[in-house]
């Protein structure tokens, strides 16, 4: 680890401020972030840390329903609080392990957007509204390829909201090392359609679906997805799997989670 | 009733209570007055020319003591290899210089460039980041089978090629196996890949040099688990340190798996560098370091051949393997795919004629040598591999063919080198299809198709050669050292006893079960045994814990030691108690005169060792120390069955393990629940082999699999609970315990059994799988399904 400055400001607006540094790098729950630092693969000069922002903290539930997340939100709370919306709280819950859940925080990993990460899946499955200190971003929007975000230098996602679907579940099938997906399929089946979003699988990042939502819309049922497939071109292909077997567990790991929707 | 001292019992280990709450002493915990930290400066290419190493500007850099060079190690040896192994014509091994730091080419990605030694660790971290060296990269040897053609890049260019050796064994008998296989009924053959590895043992390594002016002594602290051997090693043939200024300290140490028995550049740099720079001089292991520069396991590519006659009996073995050595010979690497892996060819099977060709190769790839099992997993995978696919070809029951075959009569001498002394091997088939409930089975696979599983049922069976060895064999086959251990049994005056050991404990249990064997001995409670290891200032040479020999090797030792300090102490208690030697017994910790009331007490008796006011002086000497080296006069073979029973999901290709039983005979066995943790532990590093663990390079050199995001360790929910049993016990003839050991049998055991469970599976959807390259990791599985 190289040295470097270490705030902890108490609002939004001094983290804001404090990120105007050069080279300074906002710090969620560091689960990505400080095994980078150890390696000495990044050198920011000033960590400004989100935990101390009180604002950013905790889950409720907004005027029209949706679950709201502070971005500085711990996993394990999500897991615990977030009930109102089950797939999304058995998201949170199956993240890394204990140590990752009580450190990594929903705006930590949004705005990483690991490319093998649940919680991309989760916002995009849902089309969650990622807030910041100055806007409103639709997860369509926000999502823009393998560790690339909407984001601007020094924004800070201080709420994710979440609208509650009629039904909805999240199957990630594990890379066996990292226990990352290493396909994880979120579907979610809304009034006006279904949602279905990729981790894990493709060059590009985490993905709707488009053909399985437009069946899933008019027929929400496993056997709907029977025929569907996307093709491995484009989908990474590593030690763990190639594209044709990621794009193969898509269609089986959307089956399922069509299935447990509940 | 089940005993609860001495030996049989299952007494809790002593140790763990130090380990458990953060008491232990490991190499990190050990610092220094003054000490230094030294960083080193890892190659990140692969194979290629070092044109330049500039440390002008690292060296001027805040608090950097040192920076050395390959050019600082001009007078100092290079790292020894402790086998030579002869080839096929009679010619030994090619065997290159290995530098403790990389002289001229870097050869494999980790290999040390140069070292920074500084105040901090951070200060020397960044002071090697700002030297520069330049290399002209040379295009990576990784394929084994690429860098025997010729014309292949060479990894070292003064030696011939890149064959390290070609070993045939038994030679002599190459043409008989070749006749039988002509004459054969039927020819079974299976190409395999045995998984390269990475050992991760918890601790990853450290050493600490330290340099005493005064008295021109140095002191190496390191992670070995045979620090003798270190001193021995690197004092003879690196430093040219005679032994008596030179203490090597292996305190406590978490794990090894054998990849702490060989002496590496780290530990030599330290000692050499604490003299150098007049400082204790510190470097601890990353576990990304670990990854790159400890020796790695496995990685033999092998095609075997297994002739029956027309009533299915096996006439003939003959196999040809590939085995990687990586970029140098690590200490024991030569021996590892020879007389630890073509010595077991026969399994636990009376094929007459065997022949086993082995070509070692050097690869632009770490050092591989031996990790837990050492060449017998190699042997018993390929073994039961294709036993069980010659089941298939013949349409008979795998179990039926096994046991057509088994060797029943002991001593069995095998046509390949060794003599098995005991072994009952429809002991533990029995005992194994009592414990899996192959009854059961068609049911559970029923079960398991109904919820969309597929459900499979693999056997197998091993042996191993274990308690190594004897030193004159040993010698005669290309050891450069002797294999025997050593005990001193010191017997303090108010009756306590402490026992230095050559063998060294890093989570096997030592100070319990060596305990327990001097307390029942002797008749006293375990706990005025104290078991001491691990420093070369207080035991005797001894040649440390590997091949699952501590037990058979050392407590052996350990008694010869104490019949010792018994037989003196009788003649004490015989004076003392004014009664014949002859007449004395010893039971119960109390010394008696047979067919009489007389008595005295042990304590009674050792402290008339030390306090001889009523002493035969004139007879023998006053003290009660004794010690003992014990060198076997052969190996033990412990064997055992095994059987696993896997659920495979037909659309992901992931494999579970439902059930798996392992039924050992280890002989006589000291503590019962050690030896079944010591099962678990095997089984665990076994199944992890088979469905998990992958060492990959890629074309280049590069290491895919270089930390725990892509390497992946079995965890707990990996596994089944394990069934267990050891009740089958064939004493070893041979040794004073009857004992065979059992650290390394699960790991050997378990691989087949895994992988025959998976062709079971698939064939029964009917799928025409013979064999999937372990780790079976689902994409793998899925492809073998699809293709």
């Amino acid at each position: 680890m190289y040295n470097f400055d270490f705030e902890k400001p108490g609002s939004v607006a001094d983290a804001v401020a404090a990120l105007g540094a050069e080279d300074a790098q906002a710090l969620g729950g560091g689960q990505t972030l400080i095994p980078t630092l150890k390696q000495r693969l990044a050198q920011p000069s000033k960590l400004v840390s989100l935990k101390g922002i009180a604002e950013m903290q905790g889950v409720c539930t907004g005027d029209d329903g949706a679950i709201c997340i502070g971005g500085a939100t711990n996993h394990a709370t999500v897991a615990a609080e977030a009930g109102a919306y089950p797939a999304l709280a058995a998201t949170a819950a199956h993240i890394g392990d204990p140590a990752v859940r009580n450190r990594g925080t929903i705006g930590g990993s949004l705005a990483n957007n690991d490319p093998s990460a649940c919680y991309p899946a989760a916002a995009l499955g849902s089309g969650a509204t990622i807030v910041t200190n100055t806007r409103e971003i639709a997860a369509d929007d926000y999502f823009q390829g393998m560790f690339t975000t909407a984001l601007d230098e020094g924004e800070i996602i201080t709420e994710v909201r979440f609208p509650v679907p009629e039904k909805a579940n999240y199957q990630k099938f594990v890379q066996p090392a990292s226990r990352f997906a290493l396909v994880g399929v979120f579907v979610a089946k809304y009034a006006d359609g279904v949602r279905v979003a990729i981790t894990g699988a493709s060059n590009d990042g985490v993905f709707r679906w488009a053909e399985a939502e437009a069946t899933l819309s008019s027929n929400f049922s496993p056997d709907a997805i029977d025929g569907l497939s996307l093709s491995g071109d484009d989908m990474i292909s590593d030690l763990h799997g190639t594209g044709d077997y990621r794009a193969h567990l898509c269609g089986v790991m959307t089956k399922r989670a069509v299935a447990a929707a509940a | 009733m089940p005993k609860d001292g001495g030996i049989g019992a299952s007494s809790k280990r002593r140790e763990d209570v130090r380990f458990l709450t953060g008491a232990g002493n490991y190499t990190d915990d050990i610092n220094m007055h003054g000490q230094a930290y030294v960083h080193f400066l890892r190659s990140d290419i692969a194979h290629g020319t070092i044109t330049n190493i500039d440390t002008s500007a690292a060296a001027g850099m805040p608090g950097v003591v040192r920076i050395f060079t390959s050019s600082d190690f001009e007078g100092v040896g290079g790292i020894p290899c402790g086998w030579q192994v002869t080839d096929k014509h009679g010619q030994p091994m090619q065997e290159p210089a290995h530098p403790i730091l990389a002289q001229g080419k870097v050869r494999h990605v980790g290999e040390p460039i140069a070292a920074v030694v500084a105040d901090s660790l951070a200060e020397a971290r960044d002071a090697a980041e700002a030297i520069v060296v330049d290399i002209d990269e040379l295009p990576a040897v990784v394929d084994m089978k690429a860098a025997l053609q010729d014309g292949a890049t060479k990894v070292h260019d003064d030696l011939d090629n890149n064959l390290c050796y070609d070993w045939g064994f038994v030679e002599e008998n190459k043409d008989a196996v070749n006749k039988a296989f002509e004459d054969a009924a039927h020819v079974t053959s299976l190409e395999l890949v045995n998984n390269r590895l990475v050992a991760n043992p918890m601790e990853p390594r450290v050493a600490v040099g330290d340099y005493a002016r005064g008295t021109d002594e140095s002191t190496l602290y390191t992670t070995s688990q045979n620090p003798h051997v270190i001193r021995l090693l690197m004092g003879a043939f690196v430093l040219g340190i005679p032994e008596h200024k030179l203490r090597v300290v292996a305190p406590d140490v978490g794990g090894g798996f054998g990849t702490k028995i060989f002496h590496y550049q780290e530990e030599a740099f330290c000692t050499f560098a604490a003299k150098a720079c007049n400082r204790p001089v510190k470097w601890t292991s990353s576990r990304t370091e670990a990854f790159i520069s400890d020796a790695h396991g496995r990685d033999h590519v092998t095609k075997i051949e297994l002739a029956l006659d027309a009533d299915n009996n096996f006439t003939a073995i003959r196999t040809e393997t590939h085995a990687n050595m990586g970029a140098y010979l690590s200490t024991f690497a030569p021996s590892v795919p020879t007389w630890l892996h073509g010595t077991l060819m026969a399994g636990n099977y009376k094929t007459p004629l065997i022949y086993v060709n082995v070509k070692a190769v050097f690869t632009n790839t770490v050092p591989v040598d031996a990790y837990r099992g050492a060449g017998r997993p190699e042997a018993t995978f390929q073994l039961e591999r294709v036993v069980d696919k010659a089941a298939r070809e013949l349409g008979v029951d795998p179990i039926a063919l096994r046991r057509q075959n088994f060797i029943t009569e002991f001593p069995y001498a095998t046509p390949v080198a060794v003599e098995y002394d005991t072994g009952d091997y429809h002991g533990t088939m029995d005992k194994l299809e009592e414990m899996g409930d192959f009854e059961g089975f068609a049911a559970r696979r029923a079960e398991s198709e109904k919820n969309g599983k597929l459900r499979g049922l693999g056997v197998n069976c091993y042996i191993e050669a274990c308690g190594i060895a004897p030193s004159n064999l040993v010698g005669q086959l290309g050891a450069r050292a002797g294999l025997y251990e050593s005990a001193t049994v010191r017997v303090n005056a108010t009756g306590g006893l402490v026992v230095m050991t050559g063998s060294h404990s890093h989570g096997q249990g030592h100070e319990t079960s060596f305990a327990q064997v001097v307390a029942e001995m002797i008749g006293i409670d375990e706990n005025m045994v104290e078991i001491v290891h691990g420093d070369t200032a207080n035991t005797p040479m001894g040649m440390g814990t590997y091949g699952s020999r501590s037990i058979a090797v050392g407590g052996s030792a350990m008694v010869r030691a104490t019949e010792k300090i018994i037989n003196k102490a009788k003649k004490i208690a015989s004076h003392l108690l004014e009664a014949s030697e002859a007449d004395i017994e010893l039971k119960d910790g109390a010394f008696s005169v047979a067919g009489t009331d007389k008595s005295v007490a042990w304590g009674d008796v050792t402290l008339a060792a030390y306090v001889p006011h009523n002493y035969p002086l004139e007879d023998i000497e006053p003290g009660l120390e004794e010690t003992a080296f014990y060198d076997p006069s052969n190996f033990t073979y412990p064997s055992g069955a095994y059987a696993c029973e896997v659920e495979v999901d037909p659309d992901t290709g992931k494999v579970t393990i439902e059930r798996f039983a392992a039924a050992d005979d280890f002989g006589n066995i000291i503590n019962p629940m050690i030896v079944t943790g010591q099962v678990h532990g095997g089984l665990a590093q076994g199944i992890g082999q088979a469905l998990l663990e992958n060492c990959a390079y890629d074309e280049n050199g590069q290491l895919l699999s270089a930390s725990y995001m892509d390497y992946a360790m079995p965890r707990a929910d990996d596994l089944p609970m394990f069934d267990v049993d050891h009740s089958s016990q064939t004493p070893c003839t041979h040794n004073p315990l009857g004992v065979k050991g059992c650290g390394e049998a699960g790991a050997i055991g378990s691989p087949p059994a895994v992988v025959n469970a998976v062709v079971d599976a698939l064939q029964s959807a009917g799928k025409d799988v013979t064999h999937i390259d372990m780790p079976l990791s689902p994409d793998r599985v899925w492809a073998a399904m699809n293709c």
